[in-house]
C-alpha cells in the first residue's frame, strides 16, 4: 500500500501481528510461492515502494533458504502511474525505481504491504508492463483487508483481516519504522479514509 | 461667492506663520484673515484640517492636444483640482507640440472653459521639439507661456541652447531643463544598479542625468539666465545643483513625488507602473533627495503627471510607455513620506508645493494666504489615511506608481478664485 | 536524497530561481532523477500528465528548448500545442496579453514561454490561471537551464556545497548567467564571473559572486566552468572591439584548460559557436558535458511539468 501521510488524528486500538507473527507470515508466503511456482526458475520478486520493497527484500532471503537460490529483485516507485495524484493530500514524493533486469518471459512476483482498493496494484501492472512482457505477474502480499474498487485479487495472502472503512491498517517495518509491526489505527470521527 | 472658512489651522508661507484661524472670502478674494469671524454666508467648518495656499504644479503632461485618449483638459483639470492644485504648467510634448500662439491659445482657452484652475502651456524650446530650430519664443511669451522646455528630452545641441538661454533671458521666461543624454540612456528601462542587475532589465545610469545636468549648469552661468532642473532623480545631481547654487547660477530644482517616496526596489514586481523616466533610483538617492528637500536645494515638489491609457501600460516592460500620473497623490505623498516623520514642517511644504513655484514664475499675489489677494486655497485633512485604488481614479489615465499603497492625508476642498472646484 | 523528504511544491509558476528555497531546488533535481531513470527505458513513457495539455509558446527564436520541452511534455503523455514565432512579427503587446486571454479559454494546463521582454512570464502568470513555467524572458532567468546545468553538475560531483563555479562570457545579458548565480548560491557553490568588462553588470558583486577579468584566474582551480554562448551583434553596440580580441582575451582552448582542475567540468548551454567561446577540440572533449547537458534538460523539464501540473490537494 502505497503511505499516505495521516491528515486526521489516529489512534492504535489494535495490533494484528508482531514480529514473530510477520516472520511466521513471510515463511509462510516464501513456502507458497515457490510450491505454487515449482522452484523458483524464472522467477522475479519486485516490491512496491516502499514497504513492499522492504518486504520484497525480506522474501527474496526467505526464498533463498528454502530453495537454495535467490531469485533477482527489483522495485517499484509507482508515483507516475497512480490514478489519483490530483486528489490526495499531499504531494507524493517520488522515488527511483530500480529494474535492472529484462522482465520478459520472467515469472513476476508483485509484492505489498497491504492490498485495499487494488489501485496500487494496477498502478503497478500498468508500470511492469511498459517494461517488458513477463510470462505472468502473481501478488503477494502481508495483509489483505478486503474493500477493492477494481477487479484485483492477491495469489498469496499473508493474514486477511476483516476491517471497517474508517480503520486504518498500518505495516511497521524496522527498515523504516524501528519495528516490525502490524497495527490498526481509528480516526477520531468516524470519517472515510480513502487510499 | 461668499464663504467663510472656520478654525482652519492656516499655513502662510510668506509670512511663515501657521495659525488657526478664520478666512472670510468675499466675491474671488479673500476679505479677511482673522479670528471668531462672523458672517451671513456659507461656512465651512475647517476645524482639525490644514488649509494651503493653492498648490503650483510647475511640470505636467495634459496630452492635450494629440492624445486626447490619455486625458483631456477637462479630466486633467478635475484631477488637478482633487489633488489641490489651482495653477498647472503643462508641458509642450504635445501632438502638435506647444511652438506657437496657436496651440498655446487653444489649450488656455479649453481651460478658462473649464474654469477649475490656471493651466499655464509651457512653450517648446525647438520648433516640433526637433532640436533644430529655436521656437518664436517671443510669440510664445506673448500668448502666455512664462516659461519654455524641451520636456520629454533634452536639447542637445549646447550651441542652440545657449542661444535658447539668452534669449530667454531677455525676454524674461523661464527655462525649464529636462536633463538627459540620450547616448546613454537608450533603451534603458530603470535605473542602472543592482537592482537592473538582478532584474536583467537594461538600466539608465545617474549619469544620463548629471552630464547634461552639469552643461547646462554651465550654460545657466555663462549665460546667467534663470534655469530650472526638472525631476531631478539623483543623488549627484543634488551635489551639483547645490554647488552651482552656492556659485551663484540662477537655477531653482524641482524633484517629484515618487523619488521622494520610492526606490528602485519598486520595480522587481515588473509594475509597468514603475517605468518612470528619470527612473527610481537607489534608497541612497531617495535620501539624498529627502535632505534637499530640507535643506532647500530642491526648491519645488512637481508631479510630472504623465497619463498613459491602459492598453499602453498592459504591455511587456520594455514596450511600455514611460509615466506615472501624479496630480491626485501630490501632496498626500509628501504628507506621508516628508511631514510625517518630520522632516519638514506645513509651512515648508506650502514653499515647496506653492510658494517658490509662484515665486520662480513670478505669479502675483499666488502662493501665499494674505487678505486682499484672490482666494486660491486647498482645505487638508492630514490625518485621513486612504489606499490608491483605481476605481477613485479622476484622471483619465489610471497608471499610478503608487496604487494600492496607503497614503496619509487628503484634500478635502479646493478653492479656485473664491469658488469651490472640489469637494471630496 | 528523497527519502523522508517533506518538501511540496506548491507554486503555480516556475518564473525563476531567485525566488525559490534551497529544498524547492532540491525536490525538482529530486524529482528529475527519477524521470532521468524513465528515459532509460525500452517504452520512455509514463502516463502521469495524460489528458493534460502543455502549450509551448515560443516567441523568441529557440529549436532546443522547445525541442526539449516538448519532448518532456510528452514522454509525460502530455497533448502539446507548439506556437512558435517573433515577438516583432505579431503586433507589438497585443501578441501576449491577448494571447494569454485566448488560450486560457482553451482550458490548458500549463504554458512553457519565452519571450524577449524581462518579466514577460511574470505579466502571464497574473493573467491566466494555467501554470507558467519561464523558458527564457528576455535577460532576466532560464530556470530550467540553471537547473538542468546544476543537475549536471551534482551528477558528477555529487554536492553543489563548496563547489568552485565559474561563469564566463557577456553575463550582463545572459539570463543564463543569472539563473546560475541563483541556483548555484542557493546550493552553497562561490560562483566566480568572468568576461568583459563591458558585458558585466553593474554591481553584481552584491549578489555575492566574485568578479575577474582575467579568463585565467577565472579557470584555476574551478571546479566548473559554465561558458556562455556570445551574441555576436555585441560588437555593433560599441561592448567590444572585435570578436577576435573576444577569442584571444576570453576564448577557452586545450592550453586555457590545462590551468584548470584534472576534473574540471566544462557546460555549454548551447549552441556553441564553434572556435569562439570554446574550441573545437574542448567543445568536442570528454570534460565537455553539453551532450549530459541536454538529456538532463529532458528530464528536469519533466520534474517540473509535473510539479507544476499535478497540484495535489481535495478538489
Amino acid at each position: 500500500m502505497v503511505r499516505k501521510h495521516h491528515k486526521f488524528v489516529m489512534k492504535e486500538t489494535k495490533k494484528l501481528l508482531d514480529k514473530t507473527g510477520i516472520e511466521k507470515a513471510l515463511k509462510r508466503l516464501a513456502h507458497e510461492i515457490v510450491e505454487k511456482n515449482k522452484g523458483t526458475e524464472q522467477l522475479v520478486i519486485i516490491g512496491i515502494m516502499t514497504r513492499g520493497a522492504h518486504l520484497a527484500k525480506r522474501l527474496v532471503k526467505a526464498i533463498a533458504e528454502i530453495d537454495g537460490k535467490q531469485p533477482p529483485l527489483g522495485t517499484l516507485d509507482i508515483t507516475f502511474y497512480r490514478d489519483d495524484l490530483s486528489m490526495v493530500a499531499e504531494q507524493p514524493i517520488v522515488r527511483k525505481t530500480d529494474l535492472k533486469f529484462d522482465i520478459s518471459g520472467k515469472k513476476v512476483i508483485l509484492v505489498d504491504d497491504v492490498l485495499y482498493t487494488g489501485r496500487t496494484v494496477r498502478a503497478a501492472l500498468t508500470q511492469l508492463i511498459d517494461f517488458g512482457r513477463p510470462q505472468f505477474i502473481q501478488l503477494a502480499v502481508l495483509i489483505d483487508r478486503g474493500f477493492r474498487e477494481l477487479p484485483i485479487r492477491a495469489d498469496f495472502v499473508g493474514k486477511n483481516i476483516p476491517t471497517a472503512q474508517k480503520e486504518i491498517v498500518e505495516v511497521k517495518l524496522q527498515e523504516t519504522d524501528g519495528v516490525d509491526e502490524v497495527v490498526i489505527l481509528e480516526k477520531e470521527n468516524n470519517q472515510q479514509i480513502k487510499e | 461667492m461668499n464663504l467663510l472658512i472656520k478654525n482652519g489651522l492656516v499655513v502662510d508661507p510668506l509670512s511663515a506663520k501657521a495659525e488657526v484661524c478664520d478666512i472670510l472670502i468675499e466675491k474671488s478674494n479673500i476679505a479677511k484673515i482673522g479670528k471668531n469671524l462672523n458672517s451671513e454666508t456659507k461656512v465651512i467648518d475647517a476645524s482639525g484640517k490644514v488649509i494651503l495656499p493653492g498648490l503650483i504644479d510647475m511640470h505636467a503632461h495634459l496630452r492635450v492636444p494629440g492624445r486626447e485618449d490619455e486625458e483631456t483638459i477637462l479630466t486633467g483639470s478635475q484631477a488637478a483640482v482633487k489633488g489641490g492644485f489651482t495653477t498647472i504648467m503643462c508641458m509642450p510634448n504635445t501632438n502638435p507640440r506647444i511652438d506657437n500662439a496657436s496651440v498655446v491659445d487653444l489649450i488656455k482657452k479649453e481651460g478658462d472653459k473649464t474654469g477649475l484652475l490656471d493651466i499655464i502651456p509651457v512653450g517648446a524650446i525647438t520648433k516640433a521639439q526637433e532640436g533644430k530650430e529655436l521656437s518664436e519664443l517671443a510669440e510664445l511669451k506673448d500668448a502666455g507661456c512664462l516659461a519654455v522646455s524641451e520636456d520629454g528630452m533634452s536639447v542637445e545641441n549646447s550651441h542652440l541652447l545657449r542661444c535658447a538661454l539668452e534669449y530667454s533671458k531677455m525676454l524674461g521666461l523661464l527655462v525649464i531643463s529636462h536633463c538627459e543624454e540620450k547616448s546613454l540612456s537608450h533603451g534603458g528601462l530603470m535605473h542602472e544598479n543592482l537592482v537592473s542587475t538582478r532584474l536583467g532589465l537594461r538600466g539608465i545610469p545617474d549619469i544620463a542625468e548629471t552630464i547634461v545636468l552639469a552643461r547646462d549648469i554651465e550654460l545657466g552661468r555663462f549665460t546667467g539666465s534663470k534655469i530650472h532642473i526638472a525631476h531631478v532623480s539623483s543623488a549627484r545631481s543634488v551635489d551639483l545643483i547645490k554647488r552651482a547654487k552656492d556659485d551663484g547660477v540662477d537655477i531653482t530644482a524641482e524633484t517629484c513625488p515618487h523619488y521622494i517616496a520610492l526606490n528602485d526596489e519598486a520595480v522587481a514586481a515588473f509594475n509597468t507602473n514603475t517605468k518612470i523616466n528619470p527612473p527610481l533610483r537607489t534608497e541612497k538617492d531617495r535620501q539624498r533627495i529627502v535632505e534637499a528637500i530640507k535643506s532647500g536645494v530642491i526648491d519645488c515638489i512637481a508631479t510630472d503627471h504623465a497619463p498613459h491609457n491602459k492598453a499602453e501600460k498592459e504591455l511587456e516592460y520594455n514596450l511600455a510607455p514611460f509615466g506615472t500620473i501624479g496630480f491626485e497623490t501630490a501632496l498626500s505623498v509628501a504628507i506621508t513620506a516628508l511631514l510625517e516623520n518630520k522632516i519638514i514642517d506645513w509651512i515648508q511644504l506650502a514653499r515647496l508645493m506653492s510658494l517658490n513655484p509662484a515665486k520662480r514664475l513670478g505669479l502675483k499675489d499666488k502662493g501665499f494666504i494674505k487678505e486682499g489677494i484672490e482666494a486660491n486655497l486647498v482645505i487638508v485633512d492630514p490625518r485621513n489615511e486612504w489606499v490608491v485604488q483605481e476605481e477613485d481614479i479622476v484622471s483619465k489615465s489610471k497608471n499610478s506608481v503608487f496604487m494600492d499603497r496607503k497614503l496619509k492625508g487628503s484634500v478635502e476642498i479646493t478653492i479656485y478664485k473664491g469658488k469651490v472646484v472640489f469637494k471630496r | 536524497m528523497p527519502a523522508n523528504n517533506k518538501t511540496k511544491w506548491n507554486r503555480k509558476d516556475l518564473l525563476g530561481l531567485e525566488d525559490l528555497a534551497r529544498d524547492e531546488i532540491e525536490l525538482i533535481l529530486d524529482t528529475a532523477d527519477s524521470f532521468k531513470e524513465v528515459l532509460t527505458r525500452e517504452v520512455k513513457k509514463v502516463p502521469t500528465l495524460r489528458g493534460k495539455t502543455v502549450v509551448l509558446l515560443f516567441l523568441e527564436p529557440s529549436t532546443r528548448t522547445r525541442t526539449s520541452f516538448e519532448l518532456a511534455a510528452k514522454r509525460l503523455s502530455a497533448d502539446t500545442v507548439s506556437i512558435a514565432s517573433s515577438s516583432s512579427s505579431i503586433v507589438k503587446g497585443e501578441s501576449l496579453t491577448d494571447t494569454a486571454k485566448n488560450i486560457e479559454a482553451m482550458n490548458i494546463d500549463a504554458i512553457v514561454l519565452r519571450h524577449s521582454s524581462e518579466g514577460s512570464a511574470r505579466m502571464l502568470s497574473q493573467q491566466i490561471n494555467a501554470a507558467v513555467i519561464n523558458a527564457g524572458d528576455g535577460c532576466h532567468e532560464h530556470p530550467t537551464q540553471a537547473l538542468l546545468d546544476i543537475m549536471t553538475i551534482r551528477e558528477k560531483k555529487q554536492a553543489i556545497d563548496g563547489l568552485k563555479v565559474s561563469i564566463i562570457g557577456d553575463i550582463s545579458h545572459s539570463r543564463v548567467a543569472r539563473s546560475n548565480i541563483w541556483g548555484l548560491k542557493k546550493l552553497g557553490a562561490q560562483v566566480t564571473v568572468c568576461g568583459p568588462a563591458t558585458l558585466m553588470p553593474r554591481d553584481i558583486e552584491s549578489l555575492g559572486v566574485k568578479v575577474c577579468y582575467d579568463i585565467n584566474e577565472a579557470i584555476k582551480d574551478a571546479d566548473v566552468v559554465n561558458v556562455l554562448r556570445l551574441q555576436l551583434e555585441r560588437q555593433k553596440e560599441h561592448l567590444l572591439p572585435s570578436i577576435r580580441e573576444y577569442i584571444r582575451l576570453f576564448g577557452i582552448d586545450k592550453e586555457r584548460l590545462s590551468v584548470a582542475k584534472k576534473d574540471v567540468l566544462i557546460l555549454h548551454p548551447g549552441p556553441v559557436n564553434r572556435g569562439i567561446e570554446l574550441s573545437v577540440d574542448v567543445a568536442d572533449s570528454p570534460e565537455a558535458l553539453i551532450l549530459n547537458q541536454v538529456t538532463n534538460g529532458i528530464a528536469v523539464r519533466m520534474a517540473v511539468l509535473y510539479l507544476l501540473c499535478v497540484q495535489t490537494g481535495e478538489k
